[in-house]
């Protein structure tokens, strides 16, 4: 590959540039020199073409540092020495830091506030929570600099009005209160921290127990007794069914400002509204990853049945890492980016069923049905974690309130969502020299 | 990119409509452009010598905003960067987070290895193909330039990752860089205190280098200024992942400042981010918290901005999850989500072999191939039309009907009676319902399969044979 150049073509390079003609002399390569004037080698002649072969390095040099080669690593080399490097000045490299300071603008577009929404009532309101939350009210995406999040995200754990089947890892938890919804609830909130509690009237499909709304009303009641917590009720999904249960629910439930779970558009959502209205409650207002279905939902409620913009709390659908949590994900993130640039059909708080995460397979199946499948080791770590990554990506599209149901997970969403949110203090951790450190 | 129209992309092209690109016209190709679904090269005759300035323009202006860097050689180099837009819906994101796994060099030869292949080795199959990790992280924590440089050989000997060189010491970096360059590996570090010392090293290896400024974002973008300035383009900034409290507040803050700052046109700090979810190992003494936080971590910068990752736990929930995470983000979510409708056939089945019936949802689809294949299980596979929407919506939401599969059969041109010798449709459990339904439809006869497709092997032992 090595290309002769000989110092003739040398010369007619550097023409312009007054460098004497060294007759008689070859240079190949980079080291070969090929006297060929005949007679011998004296001392005049080396030290003469000595000089023009350091002139003509010059030469070399600078044109080398001109078409941008860093040549000082080649001197730095031949000559052994790092002093070497720096005696040569580096037009390349700087020597200095160029200073230059960072700039970003906030986000034009978000103009708008999230509406806020407060569940549950205090003696004060005519309820006997010893809390409120307030969830809604962002200027800005989640935990964005833009704008501070004026409320932080919240967990409501879920209560099963009968034992249901559930992943080993989260049934563990529930063993013993699994029959008694009251004491479920009680452990929710006094072991595992919740802000709040869910319970689910499943009991009541048709297709389960049929249990009759006034027997389900009365779960309600047991719970609302046990914990003071502002609380959700939720149907058993059953479209025929709901309405009429959540209505006697609301009734039961009268003043305590619940969330009932859930008006959509397969069902009579009017009779839900209706029952929030009369009662006193927030609705939430769940479609299937479809932004369409949403805006028209809440515009339903809002025109058709109004309900007043304050108590409607948005459930766009969670499906699982992994099970289509690319649709929700985004149908979330593009309903708050809607909201914020002044969609008021999507301007609300969301709610997310997080617990669906414990569906995929991965979270719960003791092992790859797959052969080709790596080791997916123990299923009681796979399955919190799933549910934490499901809550924490719906968390940065915007979701407010979490419906979740393993303690640990619930421990650490929390942790990252309170972090995010500026809440949590830590001791400050040096990363400098982290390499080496961990 | 700089051009927000099919129109202002169309005036650079060649206007021959040939198709030679694939498409039939140079205003359809132009539109692919803008979704960055074609490559201006696929069109052959805009680089012709004529064409050659509108070919220089127009490149540029579809370059997008974000550089991309190349890390590693062959075919598992890894390509970082190129996003053009905020959100995903937008358009999609491309060139998904880079996750990168570490080994360090105080371990011994026999774990190294281990873990290498480990790391390379891992892979999990999901719609269709398999979800993998991409790189290897060598730490230096002897300091010691002969030990990094022996533990980065071995590393090339075990594995064709491509890597991340890890110290904060200039001779350490050299000492790996001279065993690995002809890897271009990326190099990590070029710090307020090193970075002449590394740029140097970036010149004279010519490798993808690091820059870490800890939550200093002015002195993040000096040194991006300094190193384009003497010509180095190669560049992946780290503004320091700091693990927990107000301080991951602001490194999650940083990283939006920094992506928004790229996205809407500050060429000087448009390049990929590295997160470092690893530093939560030095707030956890117990490895299932860290390896949680470290996961947390790792999901939050891949929702929001993280191009490449350096990452400790190589225990499967976090590995799963991470690549999980992962895979949700980069979908592209102008992809369809179905396969065609079908009656496919899985390994070589005869005319005793089961017939399968599932959905046109791609995530179904492969998940039930794949446990019938990976199982060996010869049989047919019923693909039915219900609109991409998998088993048990689908059956709640009347996409799956008896209708549905009698049609399916039809069109796929199968006759149960002709070309099985049993006529027996097999159902997935959650369809249970509409067993009389499809034996009335079809006048075959119907069996219900277990509720996951996992179990089939196992119901296959206890069922199939008997009826045999
Ligand atoms: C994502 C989802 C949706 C998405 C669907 C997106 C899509 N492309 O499919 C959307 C939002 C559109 C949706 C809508 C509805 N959904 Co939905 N949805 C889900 C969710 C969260 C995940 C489903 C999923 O993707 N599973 C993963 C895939 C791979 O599973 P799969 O297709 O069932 O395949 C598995 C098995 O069936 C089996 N299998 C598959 N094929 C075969 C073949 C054989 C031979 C065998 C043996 C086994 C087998 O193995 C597979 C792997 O495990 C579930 C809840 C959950 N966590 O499970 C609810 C769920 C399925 N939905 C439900 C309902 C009710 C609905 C709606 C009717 C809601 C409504 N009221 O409008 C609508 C119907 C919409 C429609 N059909 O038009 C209910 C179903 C209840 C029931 N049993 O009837 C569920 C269980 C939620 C719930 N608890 O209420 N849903
Ligand atoms: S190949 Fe080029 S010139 Fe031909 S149709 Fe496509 S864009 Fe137009």
């Amino acid at each position: 590959m090595t290309k002769k150049i000989k110092l003739s073509n040398l010369t007619d390079m550097f023409k312009g540039m007054d460098v004497e003609a060294l007759e008689g002399v070859t240079i190949e390569g980079d080291i070969e020199l090929d006297l060929s004037g005949g007679g011998v080698f004296d001392s005049t002649l080396a030290y003469s073409l000595g000089h023009e072969a350091a002139q003509i390095a010059v030469h070399l040099v600078n044109i080398s540092r001109l078409l941008g080669y860093p040549v000082e690593q080649i001197f730095a080399g031949s000559m052994g020495t790092e002093s070497a490097v720096q005696d040569v000045s580096a037009p390349t490299l700087l020597n200095d830091l160029l200073f230059s300071k960072f700039e970003v603008s906030n986000a034009e577009e978000w103009k708008h506030t999230i509406q806020e929404v407060t569940l549950g009532a205090t003696s004060a309101d005519g309820g006997t929570r010893k809390n409120t939350i307030t969830i809604g009210g962002e200027n800005a995406l989640p935990y964005y600099f833009d704008s501070p999040m004026p409320h932080r995200n919240y967990v409501t754990m879920d209560v099963f009005d009968m034992p249901i089947s559930m992943a080993k890892a989260v049934r563990t938890h529930y063993e013993d209160v699994m029959n008694d919804p009251a004491e479920w609830a009680k452990k929710n909130v006094r072991e595992f921290d919740a802000d709040m509690v869910t319970i689910h009237l499943i009991s009541t499909d048709p297709l389960i127990n049929d249990t009759p709304p006034k027997e389900a009303a009365k779960v309600v009641e047991d719970v609302l007794q046990a914990v003071d917590v502002p609380i959700v009720i939720g149907g058993s999904g059953n479209p025929e069914k709901d309405p009429e249960v959540l209505e006697k629910a609301a009734e039961v439930a009268e003043g305590e400002r619940v969330l009932l779970a859930s008006a959509s558009l397969n069902l009579d959502y009017a009779r839900i509204a209706e029952a929030a209205n009369t009662y006193g409650h927030a609705v939430l207002s769940w479609t299937q990853l479809e932004i369409n279905a949403q805006k028209e939902l809440n515009r339903k409620l809002m025109k058709q049945c109004n309900v007043p913009r304050e108590n409607i709390v948005m459930d766009p659908t969670t499906a699982a890492l992994g099970y289509g949590l690319d649709y929700a994900y985004t149908n979330m993130e593009r309903i708050r980016l809607a909201g914020l640039m002044g969609d008021e059909e999507l301007s609300f708080p969301m709610s997310s069923g997080t617990t669906n995460a414990w569906g995929a397979r991965e979270a719960w199946m003791t092992s790859s049905p797959l052969k080709q499948d790596s080791d997916w080791g123990p299923r009681e770590y796979r399955g919190p974690i799933w549910e934490i990554v499901t809550g924490l990506s719906l968390s940065l599209a915007g979701n407010d309130l979490f419906m979740m149901m393993h303690p640990g997970s619930v421990q650490v969403l929390k942790e990252i969502t309170q972090t995010l949110f500026g809440s949590i203090e830590n001791k400050s951790i040096d990363i400098n020299n982290w390499i080496g450190e961990i | 990119m700089k051009l927000n129209s099919p129109l202002q992309a169309y005036k650079y092209l060649p206007g021959d409509n040939c198709g030679k690109c694939g498409v039939p016209t140079c205003m359809a190709f132009a539109s692919h452009l803008i979704e960055r679904s074609l490559k201006l090269t696929d069109c052959t005759p805009i680089l012709e010598d004529k064409h050659k300035a509108k070919f220089i323009e127009l490149e540029e202006l579809l370059a997008p905003e974000i550089h991309e860097v190349e890390i590693g050689v062959g075919e598992r180099v890894v390509k970082i960067g190129g996003d053009d837009v905020l959100y995903r819906h937008k358009l999609t994101f491309f060139n998904q987070t880079a996750l990168a796994y570490d080994v360090w060099d105080t371990m011994d030869e026999e774990n190294l290895v281990d873990r290498v292949n480990r790391i390379k080795d891992f892979s999990k199959f999901y719609v269709g193909e398999f979800l993998k990790l991409d790189m290897i992280t060598v730490r230096s924590v002897s300091d010691e330039p002969d030990k990094f440089a022996d533990t980065v050989k071995k590393v090339l000997e075990a594995s064709d990752l491509p890597l991340v060189l890890c110290s904060f010491n200039p001779k350490v970096l050299k000492a790996g860089l001279e065993v690995a360059m002809d890897r271009n590996p990326l190099i990590y570090a070029a710090t307020r205190g090193n970075w002449q010392e590394v740029a140097k090293l970036a010149i004279e290896y010519d490798v993808p280098v690091t820059l870490f400024a800890p939550d200093d974002l002015d002195l993040l973008k000096s040194l991006t200024k300094t190193f384009t300035e003497m010509g180095i383009e190669k560049l992946v900034l780290d503004p320091g992942t700091f693990p927990s409290g107000k301080q991951l507040k602001t490194t999650f803050e940083n990283f939006l400042k920094i992506r928004r700052a790229g996205i809407e046109g500050d060429r000087d700090i448009a390049f990929p981010l590295m997160a470092v979810p690893l530093t939560a190992w030095m707030m956890h003494d117990d490895p299932l918290s860290a390896s949680y936080w470290e996961t947390v971590l790792a999901s939050l910068f891949t929702v929001r901005y993280g191009d490449i990752m350096l990452l400790h736990s190589i225990e499967p929930h976090s590995l799963l999850s991470e690549l999980h995470i992962r895979d949700t983000i980069y979908t592209d979510p102008r992809k369809p989500v179905t396969v065609k409708p079908d009656v496919y056939e899985v390994g070589s089945p005869t005319a005793d072999s089961p017939f399968f019936v599932t959905t046109n949802f791609a995530l179904t689809y492969y998940t039930v191939e794949s446990d019938l294949s990976s199982n060996g299980i010869d049989c047919y596979l019923m693909a039915v039309d219900t609109e991409g929407i998998g088993v048990e919506a689908a059956v709640a939401g009347g996409q799956l009907t008896a209708a549905k599969i009698k049609k399916g059969l039809e069109d796929a041109d199968f006759v149960l009676k002709e070309d099985t010798s049993h006529n027996i449709i097999i159902l997935p459990g959650l369809a249970a319902r509409l067993q009389g339904d499809v034996e009335d439809e079809t006048a075959a006869k119907v069996m219900i399969g277990p509720p996951d497709s996992g179990r089939i092997p196992g119901w296959m032992d206890e069922k199939w044979p008997l009826i045999k």
